[in-house]
């Protein structure tokens, strides 16, 4: 057999065994007593798409204005390739933001403000504008847009300006503040897979901040759970979907089946608010007290007790269509449940009606806290 | 459900609501306006609107020696304008975006004297500055020095005109810097401009609809100045403003006093027109 290049011996997360283009080290930004961003560790790797995911009030704006160079750190290290660049002014840094308010320039057309990097670093104006109509090929915008003013662009439009400004001034890292959160939802859909392709095609190493899971999970190859200034999980999405690291994580997830449980002296898991003992794939070391996660798609409805490893029986109060998929919510006592299944062509389901469902203990997670 | 463009009794109700306005506004603005015009066709010396136009006084002004006061005007009210905006973008700057919870009080500091009659100001800069006045008589008594006094002197004018028109220019600039959102000075700052590059390419051009406003509301005032000439100048120059003042009053030659009056809102009138059309304040404001 012919010795061909061995591809399999490619680690398989090869995205963090990439040097560490940025490195944080316990960074720390304090106003009076409170610590707005809590001595953050992280290592993001070159041409990485990482994604800090968080609630307002987590921190994470202060933390990205931090590495670009808007805030001061209070303590702790920001490094780059290597360097410490806490002290380097914003205008200095190799990394360049979109906001979320955007911060176009209103005074000047589309080219103009894709140009101001280009004409900021001295470069003579017909390059500046070879530069700017291929950007505006990059970003899908017709060349006519170059003299075009930026107020008299869509809201879709004016994010692709934003971003072609920002690769014009060629950064190592793209920073981006929440830029889609004012967009609708079917453009953003559209826009978060435009930003994952244009993340591919120019190689470069992305930081975004998203209050959306969701959003995350699409573009990110890595994400970072921020809450109260620290980072409480950081993965892959798979990881983050698949084995959050506590409560708050799994609920970050959006619809989710959180039972309050606790672990009695025969190592069995039993429901806090209601009598029913569960059988887990693992218990964690340690574990007393804590939330068995299962996710709304391994629900499932059974029609005998053997037919899952858990089985509760509970009154179908109503159902949710969600595009392909139908949500149902289950009540067992006051306890609320929610099963997803794909959409089928007829449903024997009624409201009030009484079911079965269940999951196998595979597909449950237990968590801390 | 009623059309809002109804026709049927003759007036649209749009112009039915503003017709007391456009009665008011013809009555007020465009009669007196149009009385001036008028009276400066009429005959020199003469007190009414009835005798056969004639263009002598416009001939009587390009005969005399009327361009010095317009040449001082002009020059003092550019003069005036140039240092007010010299003067007034830092103060605005400051009280937009450093001063804080600081920048009412100042605000309140430099409208208090609106509240006094500009004459009455004036007189207070004449005993602070007049010989052994305030200012010189402190320095007389305490270090014995006596230095002449700068009170009658074409600098002095323009240090009232300054004086007098600070707020008129400031508070437009104020609103104007406050205008500039913040994030695109960080945008910029980001994108690698230096602090010089941030104030000319965005924070100038994207303040410019207050600064425009300042400068064209303190020249059109400062223009029509003539107290700080008057009372601080001691008539060491002679504005326009004076002449239009003695051709209706001691000269009782009302037909000239229209003719300068005419030809100074012509010449004002032309100026403001011009910059108005290089800088489009609907296009500066985004309007467009």
């Amino acid at each position: 057999m012919p010795e061909g290049p061995n591809l399999l011996k490619v680690p398989k997360d090869c995205m963090s065994k990439r040097p560490p283009i940025l490195q944080l080290k316990s960074l720390t930004k304090s106003f009076g007593t409170f610590n707005a961003v809590d001595g953050i560790d992280l290592d993001i790797a070159e041409g990485e798409f990482f994604t800090i995911v968080g609630p307002s009030g987590s921190g994470k704006t202060t933390l990205i204005r931090m590495l670009a160079g808007m805030e001061q750190a209070s303590s702790g290290d920001i490094i780059l390739s290597g360097t410490r660049i806490n002290d380097l002014p914003a205008n200095k840094r190799p990394t360049c933001m979109v906001f979320q308010s955007l911060a176009l320039f209103p005074h000047r057309t589309v080219g103009e403000n894709i140009e101001f990097p280009l004409k900021i670093k001295g470069i003579d104006p017909a390059q500046r504008k070879v530069r700017a109509l291929a950007l505006l090929d990059q970003l899908r915008l017709p060349p006519n847009y170059y003299g075009k003013s930026v107020l008299r662009c869509s809201g879709g439009e004016r994010q692709r300006v934003a971003l072609a400004r920002a690769l014009a001034f060629d950064p190592k890292i793209l920073f981006f503040d929440e830029p889609l959160s004012a967009i609708d939802y079917k453009l953003r859909k559209t826009l978060e897979k435009e930003l994952k392709d244009i993340h591919r095609e120019t190689g470069k190493t992305f930081v975004y901040i998203t209050h959306s899971l969701e959003e995350a999970m699409v573009m990110s190859d890595r994400i970072g759970v921020m809450r109260a200034g620290n980072l409480v999980q950081v993965g892959t999405p798979n990881e983050i979907y698949s084995s959050p690291k506590d409560k708050f994580v799994s609920e970050f997830m959006g619809d989710v089946n959180v039972i309050p449980v606790s672990m009695n002296g025969s190592r069995t898991i039993t429901a806090d608010t209601f009598d029913k003992t569960f059988t887990v794939a693992t218990i964690p070391q340690a574990f007393s007290k804590g939330h068995l996660v299962i996710r709304p798609e391994f629900v499932r409805f059974v029609t005998e007790a053997k037919e899952a490893e858990n089985v509760l029986e509970g009154k179908l109060y109503n159902e949710y269509a969600l595009g392909s998929r139908i949500q149902y919510q289950v009540r067992v006592g006051e306890n609320v449940f929610i099963v997803e299944k794909l959409r089928q062509h007829s449903s024997t389901l009624r409201r009030d009606q009484t079911v079965l469902i269940g999951w196998d203990a595979k597909d449950s997670i237990l968590v801390t806290g | 459900m009623a059309a809002p463009h109804e026709t049927g009794k003759g007036l649209s109700q749009g112009a039915r609501n503003a017709l007391p306005l456009m009665l008011f506004m013809i009555i007020g603005f465009a009669a007196p306006l149009l009385t001036v015009i008028a009276y400066s066709f009429m005959p020199p010396r003469s007190f009414g609107l009835t005798r056969a136009p004639t263009l002598d006084n416009y001939a009587d002004i390009f005969a005399s020696n009327s361009y010095i006061s317009f040449g001082w005007s002009m020059l003092f009210a550019a003069l005036t304008v140039a240092l007010l905006a010299l003067i007034c973008y830092p103060i605005a700057y400051g009280m937009a975006r450093l001063f804080g919870r600081w920048s009412p009080i100042l605000t309140l500091l430099f409208t208090i004297p609106l509240f006094v009659s500009e004459n009455v100001r004036l007189y207070g800069w004449i005993l602070f500055l007049i010989k052994n006045g305030v200012l010189l008589g402190t320095l007389k008594s305490w270090f014995g020095i006596e230095p002449e006094s700068i009170l009658f002197t074409p600098g002095v004018v323009l240090l009232g005109m300054v004086y007098v028109y600070l707020p008129f220019m400031l508070f437009p600039m104020t609103l104007g810097v406050s205008m500039v959102p913040n994030e695109t000075r960080e945008a910029a700052r980001d994108l690698g401009a230096s602090r010089w590059q941030v104030f000319r390419e965005v924070e100038l051009p994207l303040s410019m609809p207050g600064i425009m406003i300042g400068l064209l509301l303190t020249f059109v005032l400062a223009v029509g100045a003539i107290a700080e000439a008057k009372v601080l100048g001691g008539q060491t120059i002679i504005p326009i403003t004076h002449d239009i003042e003695i051709a209706f009053t001691y000269a009782q030659n009302w037909p000239l006093g229209a003719a300068l009056a005419v030809l100074l809102m012509i010449v004002v009138g032309t100026l403001v027109m011009l910059v108005l059309k290089r800088f489009d304040l609907d296009a500066i404001l985004g309007k467009r």
